[in-house]
């Protein structure tokens, strides 16, 4: 029965793409490879603004095939990485970087890890002593003394 | 006061949830701001889409507050969208920039639902888009008398968006 259901379900689900499409875009791989290659490298830092959680080099999205053709444009009419990341930097603002730039509205994100450890060793080191601080000698008493060697020479 | 340091630590998770929550559109965390708010409106010359003979730039608008609106005849959220600016087309021009569309598709959408629009223009391949930082349709900005982008709403323009935020900056915007 759901069998049955399933395969009709799924065609619909093709209805709205096959009536309305977007104009194709090329995303063919250049027969360069040393385009491909900067376009490969440069692609995985950077993210795909409609799926946020996938690079511009693994989404299939339609935006995404839009900015790797101008990528590899770009790489072909001898645009540094540097001034391809600006460019797109420019238009889609640092979100865009997967790997977040140092600046001070990210300070948090790059060093506040570290400041974690740092306070955590601070706490630790502290704990530690105050508990060995809190040990205080006793020292066996002379019939305890006495006792103890009892036990250990029998 | 054993309990203090575990309570104080719940009550910052809770802040923290609470802006996470709260900060941004709760219905859409993937409207990002846009690089190019209170920069000037990238420049384009391009096809009329009703008369592709004629073009339209964007500096053609100098001296007026109006409002492009990216849509497309493939964009389902468009079709939400669209009866609000006929509205909307009193008070601001409103003009469209056909993202990643086929024109003739693009004609016969607006044939079917009604043109709002001062006119629009074709963007084949997306580049004006790309400009403008478009990664979706619709997507609509409101640009000032000096050419600079004031606003830019992600998503389709509801009643709210518009009351909330258009129609307050528009008008401010104007007495300038």
């Amino acid at each position: 029965m759901t069998r049955s259901l399933l395969l009709p379900l799924l065609l619909l689900c093709l209805l709205p793409s096959m009536t309305t499409a977007q104009v194709p875009v090329e995303d063919k791989p250049s027969d360069d490879p040393v385009v491909e290659h900067r376009l490969a490298k440069l692609s995985h830092e950077l993210r795909c603004l409609k799926c946020q959680n996938q690079t511009l080099a693994e989404s299939p999205s339609s935006i995404a095939a839009d900015l790797r053709r101008e990528i590899r444009e770009q790489i072909k009419a001898g645009k540094s990485d540097k001034e391809i990341t600006a460019f797109l930097t420019q238009r889609y603002g640092d979100f865009i970087l997967y790997k977040p730039r140092v600046t001070p509205t990210t300070y948090i994100l790059w060093f506040g890890p570290f400041l974690l450890l740092i306070g955590g060793l601070i706490v630790l080191f502290r704990y530690v002593k105050q508990r060995r601080d809190a040990i205080t000698e006793q020292p066996l008493t002379a019939d305890e003394r006495r006792r103890a060697e009892e036990m250990l020479r029998s | 006061m054993r309990y203090l340091i575990p309570l104080g630590l719940f009550i910052v998770l809770v802040a923290f949830l609470a802006i996470g929550l709260y900060s941004r559109d709760p219905r859409d965390p993937g409207k990002l701001p846009s690089a190019l708010l209170n920069k000037p409106a990238p420049a384009f010359r391009l096809p009329q889409l009703k008369d592709p003979d004629k073009t339209f730039s964007a500096e053609d608008m100098r001296g007026k507050v109006w409002m492009l609106n990216v849509w497309a005849s493939w964009c389902v959220e468009c079709r939400y969208e669209h009866p609000g600016f006929f509205e909307m087309a009193k008070t601001v021009p409103v003009y469209g920039l056909n993202y990643k569309d086929r024109p003739e598709d693009a004609r016969s959408w607006l044939g079917e639902l009604g043109d709002p629009y001062v006119l629009s223009v074709s963007d084949l391949e997306g580049r004006v888009g790309m400009d403008y930082g478009v990664y979706g349709a619709p997507e609509t900005y409101l640009i000032d008398k000096g050419g600079t982008i004031r606003h830019k709403h992600v998503g389709p323009v509801t009643e709210e968006a518009w009351t909330k935020d258009f129609l307050p900056l528009i008008q401010e915007l104007n007495r300038q």
